[in-house]
């Protein structure tokens, strides 16, 4: 497994007309990190995650991957993963060709055979548990299964970072549960650098290092759920976290005592197809 | 799978999701209705139809024979053939772009563009025509030029071809650009992401989720283009054998009385658009097909449910 990459971003600032949707945002996410961008809606986590892809294009500030400026690089050449929120799989190709989809339009540079690519394609395909779906088409998949395949494609380039936008928004509530504490587990042998948008602060409690809580185009707070949770820096970072009135949320904080024998736990977990 | 089969499945799965029947209305207002839409159909669309074969008929099958296949007639034959068939290649070609463009990218005065997309369809075709020749006419803007280097545009297929594809523009960019927004542009970017280039991401992405639409947008564009005659009269100069198309070709047949011959070219263009019909037919039955397909799978909440 390759080093993992680290995200910097120096004074982002991003305006659609006369709406500010970035104000002068500083952010670095550490190598190998699963970091999760927290905010109502409107609070710009989402134009934050597709400037960090390239999918947008920032009107001031720097973007560096690994200390590597990345600031007016192409998506096309930034080399992440990104899952949209609604998936976009190619809606006429089966799971395979999606997931082989990256490999195949750079197969010349990457020097791959037809034969490589669906073998890498059928091992991520086997990564993302969906083993004997690979003929099947995306409208043929359920919620969570499209997820994997969405998850699946973007990691067969091998991205630098994973950038997933609310990952699990479209999912009802029993998937959404399985499928993020099997995001954690799989970040955690994966060890790529990965960042998450979503407005669940229970979600980004449960299973981010880092959380970053966002409020009108600006960040309020970055730290480790902890931090976050005991310490909230502003009174927006203490009502959105709903920390007054819900002493039971408390519950989805992992412990940090108790993170190994958790995870072994949680390795003995099956998803639900 | 039967037409019938089908409709039984969708009213099926529709009881089952609502958890009722669609109410039906009482027999004779069905039958009613039924008898109006076909007699206004028979009287406007089939008999007319009827009567221009019927026209075509009445000196014999030989006169119909010898009209169709005199040599004036096939020469506007071989004109309209190419001339629709270059005009659609170039609405092609401009109207993905042109669909393309809006749809995929944010840029100042989309509006008016839209808004010129949908000129040709509220211009009168007489006023298309006179455009090209108030441009490349004798008297024209370009007239003095393209004399003075022997450039025939006005009166010539050239001329046809131009008027022909500015009446038919719309047709392609119409048809496409709100199927092409319904789906928005996340598969592009997805594929951009993944390193795919802007043409490896029309290919294998833009182009295969419009390819029906496309398809469909083109047979209309057909038909139109192989029965144009205002534009085209106006650009043409009506000379036999050289820049007559069948409309024209029919019309200066009918001006000559001979009705016959001029009514069995014009069963030609009839049977040229039954063909076109028939291809339209064909691809609304695959389209809606797809679309129940496409409408039942992408139904999240419904499929979660299961």
């Amino acid at each position: 497994m390759r080093t993992a990459t680290s995200i910097h971003l120096r004074n982002i600032h991003k305006q659609f007309g006369d709406f500010v949707a970035l104000n002068n945002v500083t952010l670095n996410i550490r190598s190998g990190q699963l970091a999760a961008i927290l905010g109502p809606s409107g609070s710009g986590k989402t134009t934050l995650l597709r400037i960090i892809a390239g999918l947008e294009t920032q009107n001031g500030g720097s973007l560096c991957f690994d200390g590597e400026d990345m600031t007016h690089t192409s998506p096309r050449d930034r080399h992440v993963g990104f899952v949209f929120q609604h998936y976009a799989l190619f809606r006429h190709m089966t799971v395979l060709e999606n997931i082989g989809f990256g490999l195949k339009v750079q197969r010349r540079k990457l020097g791959l055979s037809k034969r490589d690519i669906r073998e890498r394609a059928l091992r991520l395909l086997s990564t993302v548990r969906l083993d004997g779906l690979e003929n099947r088409l995306p409208q043929e998949l359920s919620g969570g299964q499209r997820q994997r395949v969405a998850l699946a494609r973007a990691l067969a380039i091998e991205p630098k970072v994973l950038l997933l936008d609310e990952p699990f928004g479209a999912l009802d509530a029993k998937v959404r549960k399985d499928l993020r504490r099997w995001l954690r587990i799989f970040h955690e042998e994966m060890g790529i650098t990965t960042v998450f948008v979503t407005h669940d602060q229970e979600e980004a409690l449960e299973i981010a290092d880092q959380i970053v809580v966002m409020n009108q185009g600006r960040i309020d707070q970055v730290g480790a759920p902890v931090e976050v949770f005991e310490q909230p820096a502003t009174a927006f970072v203490r009502e959105f976290l709903d920390i007054t009135d819900n002493p039971e949320a408390a519950s989805v904080l992992p412990s940090p005592v108790a993170h190994p024998d958790q995870l072994e736990l949680l390795g003995t977990f099956e998803v639900r197809a | 799978m039967s037409a019938a089969a089908t409709t039984n499945l969708s009213n099926k799965a529709l009881t089952e999701r609502f958890g009722r029947v669609i109410q039906r209305d009482p027999l004779w207002i069905r039958a009613g209705l039924i008898a109006v839409a076909v007699l206004y159909l028979a009287v406007l669309v089939l008999l007319p139809l009827v009567l221009v074969f019927a026209a075509a008929l009445a000196k014999g099958i030989a006169a119909c024979w010898s009209a169709i296949t005199d040599p004036a007639a096939l020469d506007a034959v071989r004109l309209t053939l190419f001339i629709s068939f270059a005009s659609v290649s170039l609405n092609l070609v401009f109207g993905v772009a042109a669909a393309w463009t809006i749809t995929k990218f944010q840029f100042r005065a989309k509006g008016l563009l839209i808004t010129l997309i949908d000129l040709p369809f509220s211009v009168s075709p007489v006023v298309s025509g006179l455009i090209f020749v108030l441009l490349f006419g004798a008297q024209g803007w370009f007239g003095p030029w393209l004399q003075t280097h022997d450039i025939k545009i006005i009166f010539a297929w050239p001329a046809i071809l131009l008027a022909t594809t500015f009446v038919t523009f719309p047709f392609v960019a119409r048809e496409l650009i709100p199927l092409m927004q319904a789906q928005g542009s996340d598969e592009e970017q997805a594929a951009i992401t993944l390193g795919a280039s802007g043409w490896q991401t029309f290919r294998h992405v833009t182009f295969p989720n419009i390819r029906w639409g496309l398809t469909y947008a083109l047979v209309l564009c057909n038909a139109r283009a192989m029965g144009e005659f205002g534009a085209v009269s106006v650009v043409s100069g009506h000379v036999r054998g050289q820049t007559n198309t069948i409309p024209l070709h029919v019309e200066a047949l009918y001006n000559e009385y001979s009705s016959a011959a001029a009514f069995s070219v014009a069963s030609l263009l009839a049977l040229f658009a039954f063909a076109t019909l028939g291809m339209k037919v064909l691809m609304e039955r695959h389209l809606s097909r797809k679309a129940r397909t496409q409408q039942f799978s992408t139904d999240d909440t419904f499929r979660s449910l299961e």
